[in-house]
């Protein structure tokens, strides 16, 4: 099958800064000085003052913007395809996003500056808070988390400040074997153990074991849903009363809020305390691995221990409280990533109500179409109805010793970034895919012919699967030996 | 579509789930609006915000020139609509740029090796902290009280649930620099590291080496850190350990707090131990140069619960605004804006009464009686004066910190002078009043 | 493959005694898992491994990296530390090309050598893998 999406095209080779500079190239230009000058070693003591930076690049504007347009054509982006990624809810970022983030007064604000100048700052926060509380169900929000893990970070400490106070902050955090691999590492840094918990054979959260497990020296359980393998967990809320019995509390970890909003909120089954993903479910852009915000919601009860400062309505205006004796203190200085909390709320208004509940049901009905159409082709490892996204598993592929990474691999050659591959480590070669809302049916069908043929392929010529991507300017790159001989930095002596 | 779903109306996908947990309502938020009005909606909450107004606030976040060239760039959807480079042939633009930082970031602190880029400096210094405590395989941090205080309260959110006790040594009164007896006193065998920051947060710049000599005779870890980047144009690179700072100043917008970039480098023999992404170098199957994520086994998605941190996201469009930024002004260009930066705050400093002797770069401490009272006489003529310091040292409520940058005009520091001048009848500005130190 | 005079463990482990000494390494299956190994760590606790380290079977002392994952190296006997081996920092894929010999890990003078008798045969940990398939 010729492959319809992409065709070859010549792309730039561009060196690195430091081999393009050379001495008296710039770029900038400052101007005169209105005071008078000072000499370094007078102001600071020779002993502080710095030689030269060796080695620091000197180019010119001209050398500097076609250095990073041309390395920017060696990428793919949202802006020039579907990312078929699970877990990351890689949908459309708004470009009037970027734009009101921009705004001079909101840009340029100092977190310091007087409260009577930052109204307009203050009241963005305090909106998107009110409608994140409604989206999830939850009494309280605070947006100081600068990305999931942090927010998940933020929710056991909060779980473990409220424990502590009841006179016991207990031992164990119970985490799925599913879990995203950020949820043992946080537990991990909030002082907990973690207890594995196993999946059914289903797939979903095992009750029987979760029973067993939940003793007075467990503090919480953390769950995704839907889980991550895009299934809800039907007896979530039987799983919160099994917790809440023995006095622990149910965390969820709000990578997958795509599939809910606007049809279920975790407030209403269950659910104590969550974080969400700003960069997945609300819109902002990766940006190549971050900024994100990790927002994290809470019933009533955890609401004193949250971060400091909390927005409070004084009268007619915002104020930032202080005094919060039960707080666990801050998470990250100032107040959150507010130039990502505006592109959040930019996206929420631009939805209302009922766009977010619309979205929610195209990301899911274009999962469910993807999965209906590739089913033939590939194993389900588990028979449940999918929301957002759906896992296929290799075994059929690996039998003519093809994996999924070398499927995913291959679907580049396509015009495609890969799906998540080998998570969720419950599935034997797990290909996770979730096209998001945003793809239309256009889209999608390209997708799902390219991962037919590739299937088809395995079976003629499973070589060219194995060895691809083909057509990418960088073929496969030698990860071994990254990891062998760390070359982390340039210096002179590189090629 | 639907049809291939084998369903009828899109609803009929959600119906497996529980009657218990349908939300049975529409959600309770105004429908959405027109592209035009929520760009209004920004610029009436933009206007509600201080702008156009002049600033003398430093403490952490700094007002420097944004180049052009650096949203240019950003813009781009190449960069900013692209995922993590987990998948190396297709994300060789963010794998180079981020080498290129992280190759800069190197020059820049005199360390061996440096991450991608951490969520700020706060964190960025609490992970330094635990990355000291698995290194030294005790549990101790002895932190200066010169240190940003909003950083101190995050250090304490993360070190209390890993064990590691907190204990401050405090400021000389005289030069603003910690207080170095104090910590030789404090120090001891169960000590992982030994904080300080420079410029510390009154501005002065620290005597780091020193420091370090006290720290490693008791062998615990020397971990500086820093909030203006811009100081290290012109400071002599640290003799650290560890180096945990935030990247705002270069290039990235206030933004009331955030998103900002922290960033961790270190000495080649603790690389294993870092936290965050790490790109190298590497080449491909036909032997051409490419970059990778590497010492991936670090993290949380393959260690899990042993990862030497949970941190997923680094914050790379960021730290791309700050290495275009570094690009754009270059070895020469960073060392005059510092210089810059120097004698503006040099200039202000002269006609007040610097309440420390040690030397300082772009931020320092001025004695004024009634900050608040000589801020709001400011804000009349739209200028938003330093940070009365009581706030978070009570022994010095009557004094503010102030910050001059490249930004800053002659004559609205005059301006600030006058105020805090006649404010503060004590006052005697002295002409050698520019933290001379011999 | 497997040495018949070797003792070997669940965890893919292999001791070599000779006189009191028993000698550490991965199994061939072991380091066929991982894929190219990039990286091992001696580790007991928090600190270095050294000799004169008294270690429990059983216990972690250390752990083996390749790209994708890391895998910990389990004790198969208690005893004192003789000898580490550190080539393995330069050239760790030796731990690949002859998991049983030149990639030994570490040697240990047995303070309870009776603990081999809950170790497996050759022919045991074979059965043992094929079942694991």
């Amino acid at each position: 099958m010729p492959i319809k999406k992409v065709r070859s095209h010549i792309s730039p080779n561009e060196a690195l800064l430091f081999e393009r500079s050379s001495p008296g190239k710039k770029a900038y230009q400052l101007p005169a000085l209105d005071v008078p000058a000072v000499d370094p070693r007078d102001a600071l003591g020779a002993q502080n003052v710095r030689a030269e930076i060796a080695g620091f690049p000197e180019v010119s504007e001209v050398e500097a913007i076609r250095h990073f347009t041309r390395l920017s054509t060696w990428n793919y982006a949202i802006d020039h395809g579907m990312y078929p990624l699970g877990s990351c809810t890689m949908k459309y970022n708004p470009r009037v996003n970027e734009l009101v983030a921009r705004t001079e007064g909101l840009a340029w604000a100092h977190p310091y500056q007087p409260e009577s100048l930052s109204q307009g700052a203050m009241e963005v926060m305090a909106h998107l808070e009110s409608a994140l509380c409604e989206i999830t169900g939850m009494d309280a929000v605070t947006l100081q988390p600068a990305a999931g893990a942090h927010g998940e970070l933020t929710g056991i400490l909060l779980i473990r400040a409220l424990l502590e106070k009841q006179g016991n902050p207990r031992k164990k955090i119970l985490i799925p074997d599913s879990a995203h691999g950020t949820n043992p590492a946080t537990a991990a840094i909030a002082g907990y153990v973690v207890e594995n918990i196993r999946s059914d054979e289903q797939g979903l959260l095992d009750l029987a074991a979760l029973e067993r497990s939940v003793t007075e020296d467990v503090a919480g359980l953390m769950v995704t849903n839907p889980n991550t393998l895009g299934v809800f967990e039907s007896r979530i809320i039987e799983a919160a009363e099994v917790l809440h019995r023995k006095g622990a509390l149910l965390y969820m970890d709000g990578a997958n809020m795509n599939a809910l909003v606007g049809i279920a909120r975790p407030g209403d089954f269950g659910v104590d305390v969550m974080h969400l993903n700003l960069h997945k479910t609300f819109s902002t852009p990766h940006g190549g691995g971050g900024p994100g915000g990790g927002p994290v919601a809470v019933k009533k009860p955890l609401e004193p221990y949250l971060p400091v400062p909390r927005l409070k309505r004084d009268g007619v205006r915002w104020t930032f409280n202080y005094g919060c004796p039960l707080s666990i203190g801050k998470v990250k200085a100032f107040y959150g990533n507010f130039g990502v909390l505006v592109r959040a709320l930019a996206y929420i208004l631009a939805h209302g109500g009922n766009g977010l509940r619309a979205a929610t049901m195209d990301a899911v009905l274009n999962a469910n179409y993807i999965r209906k159409k590739l089913e033939p082709y590939f194993d389900l490892p588990y028979a449940l109805p999918n929301m957002h996204e759906v896992v296929f598993s290799d075994e059929r592929q690996a039998r003519l010793g093809v994996r999924t990474g070398d499927i995913a691999k291959r679907l580049i050659d396509y015009g495609f970034h890969p799906y998540t591959v080998s998570f969720p480590l419950i599935v034997h070669g797990a290909m996770m895919i979730e096209p998001t809302e945003t793809e239309g049916k256009l889209e999608l069908d390209l997708f799902i012919d390219a991962l037919i043929s590739i299937a088809k392929e395995i079976e003629t010529e499973p070589e060219t699967v194995k060895t691809a991507p083909h057509s990418t300017r960088t073929s496969r790159v030698d990860e071994v030996k990254a990891a062998r001989k760390p070359v982390l930095k340039w210096t002179p002596a590189s090629p | 579509m639907l049809e291939a779903c084998g369903v009828e109306s899109p609803e009929d996908l959600f119906a497996h789930l529980p009657e218990a947990v349908r939300l049975t309502r529409p959600l309770q938020l105004p429908p959405g609006i027109s592209e035009y009005e929520i760009v209004d909606y920004f610029r009436r909450r933009g206007e509600e915000t201080a702008g156009g107004c002049a600033s003398f606030l430093g403490a952490g976040v700094y007002r420097h020139y944004r180049p052009v060239l650096v949203d240019t760039v950003v813009a781009r959807g190449e960069f900013l609509t692209s995922y993590t480079p987990y998948q190396a042939e297709i994300s060789q633009g963010t794998l180079t740029t981020i080498f290129e930082f992280q190759t800069m970031i190197c020059q820049l602190t005199g360390m061996d090796v440096a991450n991608a880029s951490m969520y700020d400096g706060s964190t960025a210094l609490a992970e330094a902290a635990l990355m000291s405590a698995r290194l030294s395989s005790k549990g101790g941090l002895l932190v200066a009280r010169s240190v940003h205080p909003e950083y101190q309260a995050v250090l304490q959110t993360y070190a209390k649930n890993q064990g590691m006790p907190i204990t401050e040594f405090g400021y000389d009164p005289e030069t603003g620099m910690a207080d170095l007896d104090d910590l030789e006193r404090k120090l001891n065998d169960l000590t992982a590291a030994v904080i300080v920051q420079s410029p510390n947060f009154f501005g002065v710049v620290e005597d780091v080496t020193r420091a370090a000599e006290i720290a490693h005779r008791r062998r615990a870890l020397l971990v500086m850190a820093f909030t203006e980047a811009v100081s290290l144009g012109l400071l002599q690179p640290p003799e650290a350990d560890i180096v945990a700072g935030e990247l705002q100043s270069f290039a990235i917008a206030p933004s009331y707090g955030g998103p900002y970039a922290g960033i961790i480098a270190t000495r080649e023999k603790f690389a294993r131990q870092m936290p965050g992404r790490l790109v190298g170098e590497t080449t491909d199957t036909h032997g051409n140069r490419a970059f990778c994520l590497t010492l991936a086994t670090r993290e949380q998605h393959i260690r899990r619960e042993k990862a030497t941190s949970n941190i997923c996201t680094n914050q790379a469009l960021i730290a791309l605004m700050a290495t275009v930024f570094m690009s754009v002004y270059g070895k020469q260009g960073l060392r005059e804006l510092a210089e810059q930066n120097l004698a503006k705050a040099h200039y202000l400093a002269g006609k007040l009464k610097p309440r420390f002797s040690g030397p300082f770069f772009n931020e320092f401490v001025a004695t004024a009686d009634q900050p608040d009272g000589i801020n709001a006489a400011l804000l009349d003529k739209k200028i938003i004066g330093g940070l009365p310091l009581g706030r978070f040292y009570p022994e010095l409520s009557d004094a503010m910190l102030l910050c001059a940058t490249e930004m800053s005009r002659r004559e609205d520091m005059d301006l600030v002078a006058d105020a805090i001048v006649q404010a503060t009848p004590a006052l005697v500005p002295s002409p050698c009043a520019t933290g001379v130190r011999g | 493959m497997y040495p018949e005079n070797y003792r070997y463990t669940k965890e893919h482990e292999w001791v070599h005694v000779e006189g009191d000494t028993g000698t550490i390494g991965i199994t061939d299956h072991a380091q066929h898992e991982l894929g190219d190994i990039v990286y091992v760590d001696f580790k007991y606790g928090r600190e270095t491994l050294k000799p004169g380290q008294h270690v429990d079977q059983g216990k972690t002392i250390g752990s083996v990296e390749s790209v994708k994952a890391v895998s910990d190296i389990y004790s198969p006997v208690s005893g004192h530390v003789v000898d580490v081996n550190h080539t393995l920092a330069d050239t760790p894929e030796k731990l690949n090309a002859d998991p049983h010999g030149e990639a030994w890990l570490v040697k240990i003078r047995l303070s309870n050598p009776g603990e081999l008798a809950n170790l497996l045969s050759a022919a045991d940990y074979q059965t043992y893998i094929g079942a694991e398939k």
